[in-house]
C-alpha cells in the first residue's frame, strides 16, 4: 500500500544562513543507497557526507569550527557549505576531487604537530582511518549533504525484493535489501511459543496465559500470518496495551508523583497518568495527543480530559524549599520545559543553548529563549505557595470526578505571559538581555501567526505533516520498543552528534506512513510487529555475532531485557496476584523500611498498600523522584528528573538481590507455589513441567527438569527437618497462605518458583 | 562450580550500553569481541589509560557536612565582623547579590559567635567549636576561598557532587569508580553512609550519589545503619545461607543449560552478578558488625557501633577503606543553622569533631592516611549577616566565600589557602570554585580532569564541565 505524500510540502527548511545552499547541493546528492556504516564504509561504495563524513567533522571540529560564533576559530565553519567550499584569503578549504589542493586535508595531515588539526590541546585527534575517509570523500568529489534529520522526509520507493528473503510488507523490503547488500541471511522465523510471548511482552508487557499460548499455537499451524494478525489485534485492543506504552511516555515527559527538588513532596497528578493510558488505548492520534498535553487549556471549549492533559506542563521538577529565589526558579522551570520539549518532540539536545549557541547544531542561544517564551504564560507563581506539606498544593489544580470520590490534579491555566529575556550565560540575575517573543528555531521557516504565538501554535507546528523531526523521532522510538534498539541509535539526539540511522529510507518511509495514517500509533506498531523482521528468531550465530555484533542490520530479532516495571508485572501475573485495575491513585508496594528517612519538610513514612492496590502494575507504582523504589532503581528505571528516551540496561548484584530477596518476589513465589500444587497435577514431574511451561511459555528439557527436581527434593527434605523455616518462609507478604496445603510442600515449591523467577530467561524477551 | 568474573560484569555492562547505542566509544578497546570470555581478574577494572598520571592516593573519603556549616565559626576568623556586630551590613557587599531566606529583610552584621586560636606548628586558626580538629592543624590544608553558584540546598548539593546543578549527571564517586574501577572483591566501589543531628536536617536525595548517564554499576550504594545495611541483602525468613547457596547454584546451572541454546553473553554476566550478590550477603553484614573492633578503637571514635552516628560511620569508613572501596562519602545532616547557631554548632561539632580526628588518626596509625584523600566541607557557607530564626542568632546560606579542608596523601598539611574579605563575604584571594576542588581531587587520584570524559547525547561530558578548572597546586606537596 502506498499512501500519497502530497500533503507534505518541503517548505520546512528556512532560507537562512545554514540552509541557503540546500537546494543547490541537493541536486548533487547521490541517491544511491549504500551498504556502509559510519564505522566501516565499504571500499566500493561511494561515501556519503551525512553518514560518513559529517559525524567525524562534528565530533572533532565543530566545537571550534561550528555553529557557535563565540568559540569559532579562524572564522572557519565546517558545518555549512558556503564556508567549507569558499575561497577565503587565497585559501580553499576543500577543492572537490583534489585533496592535495584542499587546505582541510593539508591541516589534518600536517607533519608538524603544531600545525596539525585538531590541535593537541583540544584533547581530540583524528585516527588514520578517519583522515582517510575525509580524503576519500574529497577525492570522490566532496558532495555536501544537508543533515539528514533537518529535511522533510519523503516517502522513498520500495526496494526490490532480493531472492531468499521472507517479506511480508514494506518494512521487510527495506531490511532485506540491506541484508542482501551485506550478504547476511535472514534468520528463520521464531517458533510460535516464542512468538506469542514476544508479542505479549512487546505490546502489553505481560506474559501470555497458557490458554493464549495454546490458542495461538493451534491457529499458527493453520495459518501463521492470520494467527499473528489476530493476536496482534487482540493485544492492541487490550487495556493492558495503554499501560505498557504509558511507561515509555512517562520516561519521556518525566512523569512522577513528587516534586523532585529538596523536600520532594508529593504533588497531585494521578488523573494525568490515567489520561495517558487512555490516550494510548483509544489510539488518540499523536498530533492531538501532542496538542492536548502542550496546550489542552488553549483548545476551544477544552474538555475535562484536555485540561487534565495540560498537566504535562506542570510535572517538571519544582522546589518548595524555603528561601528559593522565585526569579531563579522561574528560569529553571522555563529551561526545563524547553529541554523536555526539545527531547520529546524534536529529538534534539537543546540544553547547551541555555548558556551559549549550540556547538554542533544550528541552534543559537536566542532560539532557546524564543522557545521558552511559548511557555511564559504558565502560572508558576501560585506554585511557590505550597511548602512543607505533602502533598503540596500547586495551583492551578482542578477536581476530577472519579468513582472513589473527587481527585485533584494539576493543570495549565494560561495567564498573561511574563517577559522572557535571553540570559547571558544562562544567568538568571541578568537583566540586560533582549526580550524575545515566542518563535521556533531559526533553522526552520518562521511560524506565521496572528499576534503572539501560543503553545497551541507550537503544538500544531511540531505536528505539521512536513515537520522533519517529530514523526521520525517518534517512529524511531516505537521501533526501539519492538526491536530493542532504534534505527537511529541515538533516540534522544537527531542532531549532528547523533548516530545517523542504519536504514535511513526505512525510517523516512515509516515517518511518512505515520503522518499519512493520521499519526496512527497502533497502525505503525502493527506494521512493525507483523513484519517478517520482527518475527525472526533472536538466536545469534557465532558468525552473525562476528559480522554484526550490535545487530544493526537486523538479521535476527533483538533480545532486550524487560523493563523494571514489567519484571514485577510478570512475577505478579504468573503468581496470580496481579490486580488488573485501570485508573486511580498510585500504588505502594512493599519497600524497605526507613528508605524515606532522609526526606524532610515534612518527614514522611511510606505506608504500604494493604489492599489490592499492592498488586497493581508497575506503571501505577508511586514514583518518588529522589528515592525511587529500590526494585525499580535496581532494574534501571529512571528518576524522571529529565527526559529519558532510552533506559540504561545494567546487570548488577543489586538487581540479583531484588529478585532473590525482595518480599514482592518472595510472595509471588509462594503464591505461585500454591498454583503449582493446585493446578499442576499431583505428581512431582508434571508439576515441575507445569511450573516451567506456565512461567516461561515453553517446555522444560530433561536437564532442566533434573536440576529443578533436585532443588525441590533437597529443599523439601530440609524443610521436613525444619518445619519452622517452612512456616516462616510462607509468612512473607500479606496474601494469606493456604492453610489446607502442607507448609513443607509449599515451601519446597516456593524454592522452585524462586529459581524460575531468577532465571535470565525470566527477565529477557526472546 | 561457579563462574566469578567481575571483569565480565564491567565489560558486559559497557557492551549492553553501547549495544543499545548510548554509551560510546572511548572504550572501543573494551568492546572488541575478542575480549569476551577473558579470564578472571582480581578486581573490577577502570578504563584503560587511567590513572593517566602517577596517583598520589588510592581512595577518597569525603566528610560531607550537609546543610552548609558556617565558615565564620570554624576556619575563617573575622575580627572586623565582630566590630560591626549588629551594625547594618554595608550595602556594597550585598547589592544585587543572590540571597536565600533573607530576601527583603534588613541586613545586619553578626560577629563570630566563638573564639579562635592558633594551633600546631603551622599556627592555623581554628575555632573553639572544633577542639579535636584543632589537633590536626598540621595535617589539614584549609581552603578559605571556596565559592559555589547555587544558593539553595538541593541544587548546591548537586553542584558539589556532580559539577552542575542540572539533574542527571554522574556524581564524583561515580566518575572515580568509572575511571579507576574498584579494588574490592565483594563490595561496591562507591559507598555512602549518612547520619544526622543538628538543626532541621535537610533532605538529601539519592541523586547526590547517582551515576547519571554512566552505567548504573557506578552508582553509589547507600549502607543503612538500621534495618538491612543494603537493600535486600538479608536472606528471606526461613532461608538459610546453605539454602540460598543451593538456589543460586541451581539458577546458575539452569542459566548455563539455556546458554547452550541461546548463546547469550548476558548470561555469563548475570551469573557473575549473582555470585557478587551472594558474597555481599555475607560481606556486608560482616563489615557493618563492629563487634570485632577492640574497645580502645571504639572509644577513640566515641561509638559502640551500629547506631548510625557519624562516629560509627567514620569507623565504618576506615573498614571500607581497608576493604578496597574507592570512594566513601559520609553525609552528616544538621548544619543548616538559620537560627540558634551556637546551640546547633555545639550539637553538630559535638557529633562530628572527635570522630573526624579519630578517623584521621586511625588511618595514620595504620599507614593508610598517606594513600587516602580526606575532604571536609558542605555545599556552601553562611552569611556574615544575622538571621533571626529560633531564639538566638543564626546565619543564612552563603555562596561567595566559605571554607573546606583537605588532608591525606600528597596534601601539604598546615596550609591555609585563599582568603575572604574582612567581613567574610566574598572570596577575594586565590578564589577556588567547586570545580577546582573536583580537579584537585581527580589529580590526587592520578586523573587529569579534562581527560576523563564520557560521551552522552553526542557530547563529551566531564566532571568539571565546560568552564575552566584548575588543580589547587598550593595545597599539594
Amino acid at each position: 500500500m502506498r499512501v500519497s505524500s502530497s500533503k507534505r510540502r518541503n517548505s520546512f527548511a528556512r532560507g537562512g544562513v545554514a540552509f541557503a545552499l540546500v537546494a543547490a547541493f541537493a541536486a548533487a546528492i547521490s541517491g544511491a543507497g549504500s551498504t556502509a556504516t559510519a564505522a566501516e564504509p565499504s571500499e566500493t561504495q561511494r561515501l556519503e557526507f551525512s553518514r560518513d563524513v559529517r559525524p567525524i567533522l562534528s565530533d572533532h571540529c565543530f566545537a571550534c569550527h561550528g555553529p557557535d560564533p563565540e568559540e569559532r576559530a579562524a572564522d572557519l565553519r565546517l558545518d555549512v557549505p558556503e564556508s567549507l567550499f569558499a575561497e577565503i584569503g587565497g585559501v580553499q578549504w576543500i577543492v572537490p576531487g583534489k585533496p592535495e589542493q584542499s587546505e582541510l586535508w593539508a591541516r589534518i595531515d600536517h607533519a608538524d604537530e603544531d600545525m596539525r588539526m585538531p590541535p593537541a590541546d583540544s584533547g581530540k585527534s583524528l585516527e588514520a582511518a578517519e583522515r582517510a575517509l575525509i580524503r576519500r570523500w574529497i577525492e570522490e568529489g566532496a558532495e555536501w549533504q544537508e543533515h539528514w534529520a533537518f529535511t522533510t522526509p519523503t516517502r522513498p520507493a520500495l526496494p526490490a525484493i532480493p531472492d531468499g528473503y521472507r517479506v511480508s510488507g514494506p518494512i521487510d523490503r527495506f531490511v532485506a535489501a540491506r541484508l542482501d547488500q551485506q550478504g547476511l541471511p535472514q534468520s528463520s522465523e521464531a517458533d510460535p511459543r516464542t512468538l506469542v510471548r514476544r508479542y505479549s511482552e512487546t505490546l502489553v508487557g505481560l506474559p501470555p496465559s497458557e490458554r493464549e499460548v495454546a490458542k495461538f499455537s493451534a491457529a499458527y499451524v493453520e495459518n501463521p500470518d492470520r494467527a499473528c494478525a489476530e493476536l496482534v489485534d487482540r493485544l492492541l485492543a487490550s487495556p493492558r496495551y495503554g499501560e505498557r506504552m504509558a511507561i515509555y511516555w512517562f520516561d519521556l515527559v518525566r512523569f512522577a508523583d513528587t516534586v523532585g527538588y529538596h523536600g520532594d513532596q508529593e504533588h497531585v497528578i494521578d488523573p494525568y497518568r490515567d489520561y495517558v493510558i487512555q490516550a494510548f488505548n483509544n489510539n488518540l492520534p499523536f498530533d492531538r495527543f501532542t496538542a492536548e498535553q502542550l496546550a489542552g487549556d488553549l483548545l476551544p471549549e477544552a474538555t475535562l480530559e484536555q485540561k487534565i492533559a495540560s498537566g504535562y506542563n506542570r510535572i517538571l521538577q519544582t522546589s518548595h524549599e524555603g528561601g528559593v529565589q522565585q526569579k531563579e526558579y522561574l528560569a529553571k522551570y522555563s529551561a526545563d520545559r524547553v529541554r523536555n520539549f526539545g527531547s520529546v518532540w524534536l529529538g534534539m539536545t537543546v540544553a547547551c543553548a541555555e548558556c551559549h549557541d549550540h556547538k554542533y547544531d544550528p541552534l543559537p542561544q536566542r532560539d532557546f529563549y524564543r522557545l521558552a517564551a511559548f511557555f511564559a504564560d504558565i502560572d508558576d507563581l501560585q506554585s511557590f505557595d505550597g511548602r512543607d506539606r505533602s502533598p503540596t498544593r500547586r495551583e492551578p489544580e482542578i477536581e476530577v470526578p472519579s468513582p472513589a470520590g473527587p481527585r485533584r490534579t494539576m493543570v495549565t491555566e494560561a495567564i498573561a505571559a511574563r517577559p522572557i529575556r535571553v540570559l547571558h550565560r544562562g544567568d538568571w540575575m541578568d537583566e540586560l538581555g533582549e526580550i524575545v517573543e515566542p518563535g521556533v528555531p531559526m533553522m526552520f521557516a518562521p511560524l506565521e501567526t496572528e499576534g503572539r504565538a501560543t503553545r497551541l501554535d507550537l503544538a500544531r507546528w511540531v505536528t505539521r505533516p512536513d515537520h522533519p523531526l517529530t514523526a521520525r523521532v517518534f517512529v524511531n522510538r516505537l521501533w526501539k520498543l519492538c526491536f530493542g534498539r532504534g534505527l537511529a541509535t541515538s533516540l534522544e539526539d537527531f542532531g549532528s552528534q547523533g548516530q545517523p540511522p542504519t536504514h535511513p529510507e526505512l525510517l523516512d518511509w515509516l515517518a511518512c506512513e505515520f503522518v499519512d495514517s493520521g499519526w496512527d500509533t497502533k497502525h505503525v506498531l502493527r506494521l512493525m510487529v507483523l513484519s517478517a523482521t520482527f518475527r525472526q528468531s533472536s538466536l545469534e550465530s557465532a558468525e552473525l555475532r562476528e559480522r554484526d555484533p550490535h545487530n544493526q542490520w537486523l538479521a535476527r530479532q533483538g533480545r532486550p531485557r524487560l523493563d523494571a516495571e514489567l519484571i514485577r508485572d510478570n512475577a505478579l501475573a504468573i503468581s496470580g496476584l496481579l490486580t488488573l485495575e485501570l485508573d486511580g491513585v498510585s500504588a505502594r508496594p512493599y519497600q524497605p523500611e526507613g528508605y524515606y528517612s532522609q526526606l524532610n519538610f515534612p518527614k514522611r513514612s511510606y505506608v504500604v498498600d494493604e489492599d489490592a492496590n499492592q498488586y497493581r502494575r508497575g506503571v501505577y507504582v508511586h514514583w518518588q523522584r529522589s528515592f525511587l523504589h529500590p526494585m525499580l532503581k535496581a532494574f534501571d528505571a529512571p528518576s524522571r528528573e529529565e527526559c529519558t528516551a532510552e533506559r540504561a540496561v545494567s546487570n548488577t548484584p543489586q538487581a540479583a538481590l531484588v529478585l532473590l530477596n525482595d518480599p514482592t518476589f518472595l510472595e509471588a513465589s509462594r503464591q505461585y507455589a500454591e498454583r503449582i500444587v493446585r493446578e499442576g497435577g499431583t505428581e512431582t514431574d508434571p508439576r515441575l513441567r507445569w511450573a516451567w511451561r506456565t512461567a516461561l511459555s515453553r517446555e522444560a528439557d530433561e536437564r532442566e527438569l533434573e536440576l529443578l527436581r533436585k532443588l525441590y527434593e533437597q529443599d523439601r527434605a530440609e524443610f521436613q527437618l525444619d518445619p519452622r523455616a517452612a512456616f516462616e518462609l510462607l509468612q512473607t507478604g500479606m496474601a494469606p497462605a493456604a492453610e489446607e496445603l502442607a507448609a513443607v510442600e509449599l515451601a519446597a515449591w516456593t524454592s522452585v518458583a524462586r529459581a524460575i523467577f531468577n532465571l535470565n530467561e525470566f527477565v529477557t524477551r526472546n | 562450580m561457579s563462574i566469578t568474573d567481575p571483569l565480565q560484569i564491567a565489560r558486559r555492562t559497557f557492551l549492553r550500553r553501547t549495544g543499545t547505542g548510548l554509551g560510546s566509544i572511548a572504550l572501543a578497546n573494551l568492546l572488541h569481541p575478542d575480549l569476551r570470555g577473558a579470564s578472571a581478574a582480581p578486581n573490577q577494572p577502570g578504563i584503560v589509560g587511567f590513572p593517566n598520571r602517577p596517583p598520589r592516593v588510592k581512595r577518597v573519603i569525603f566528610l560531607y557536612m550537609s546543610g552548609g556549616p558556617s565558615h565564620l565559626e570554624t576556619f575563617d576568623y573575622k575580627p572586623k565582623l565582630a566590630e560591626l556586630n549588629d551594625q547594618p551590613m554595608p550595602e556594597s557587599y550585598t547589592q544585587g547579590q543572590p540571597i536565600a531566606q533573607l530576601q527583603g529583610a534588613q541586613l545586619k552584621c553578626l560577629g563570630p559567635q566563638t573564639k579562635f586560636q592558633r594551633y600546631g606548628q603551622s599556627g592555623q586558626e581554628i575555632s573553639d567549636f572544633l577542639p579535636w580538629t584543632a589537633k590536626l592543624a598540621d595535617d589539614i590544608a584549609i581552603v578559605r576561598s571556596m565559592t559555589t553558584d547555587q544558593i539553595n540546598h538541593d541544587p548546591a548539593h548537586t553542584l558539589m557532587n556532580t559539577g552542575t546543578s542540572i539533574s542527571g549527571r554522574p556524581s564524583i564517586g561515580s566518575w572515580v569508580t568509572y575511571g579507576l574501577g574498584s579494588e574490592s572483591q565483594d563490595l561496591p566501589g562507591f559507598v555512602v553512609l549518612t547520619s544526622q543531628g543538628g538543626r532541621n536536617p535537610q533532605p538529601i536525595s539519592s541523586r547526590q550519589w547517582h551515576s547519571g548517564f554512566l552505567p548504573s554499576r557506578y552508582q553509589g550504594m547507600e549502607f543503612y545503619a538500621s534495618g538491612d545495611p543494603v537493600h535486600y541483602v538479608r536472606n528471606p525468613r526461613g532461608i538459610t545461607s546453605e539454602r540460598q547457596r543451593r538456589l543460586v547454584d541451581t539458577v546458575h546451572a539452569l542459566n548455563r543449560v539455556r546458554d547452550e541454546v541461546v548463546d547469550n553473553p548476558e548470561i555469563a554476566t548475570r551469573i557473575a552478578s549473582y555470585e557478587m550478590a551472594f558474597r555481599m550477603q555475607t560481606s556486608v553484614p560482616g563489615l557493618m558488625d563492629l563487634s570485632d573492633e577492640p574497645q580502645h578503637v571504639l572509644d577513640m571514635y566515641g561509638t559502640q557501633g551500629g547506631d548510625g552516628s557519624f562516629a560509627s560511620n567514620c569507623l565504618l569508613a576506615r573498614r571500607l577503606a581497608e576493604k578496597g572501596v574507592r570512594f566513601i562519602q559520609l553525609y552528616h545532616r544538621g548544619w543548616d543553622h538559620h537560627g540558634d547557631l551556637v546551640r546547633y554548632m555545639d550539637t553538630c561539632c559535638g557529633l562530628t569533631d572527635k570522630p573526624t580526628w579519630a578517623l584521621l588518626t586511625d588511618l595514620k596509625q595504620r599507614g593508610m592516611l598517606d594513600d587516602t584523600l580526606i575532604i571536609w566541607g558542605g555545599e556552601f557557607g553562611r552569611t556574615p549577616m544575622f538571621q533571626g530564626k529560633g531564639s538566638t542568632a543564626g546565619r543564612d546560606h552563603h555562596i561567595k566565600g566559605f571554607s573546606m579542608w583537605l588532608a591525606g596523601g600528597g596534601i601539604r598539611g598546615g596550609t591555609t589557602y585563599g582568603a575572604t574579605d574582612e567581613l567574610g563575604y566574598n572570596a577575594v584571594q586565590d578564589v577556588a570554585h567547586v570545580r577546582d576542588l573536583h580537579a584537585t581531587l581527580l589529580h590526587q587520584l592520578g586523573i587529569d580532569h579534562d581527560r576523563l570524559t564520557y560521551k552522552f547525547q553526542g557530547l563529551d561530558f566531564r566532571l568539571t564541565g565546560v568552564e575552566e578548572a584548575r588543580v589547587l597546586k598550593a595545597l599539594l606537596n
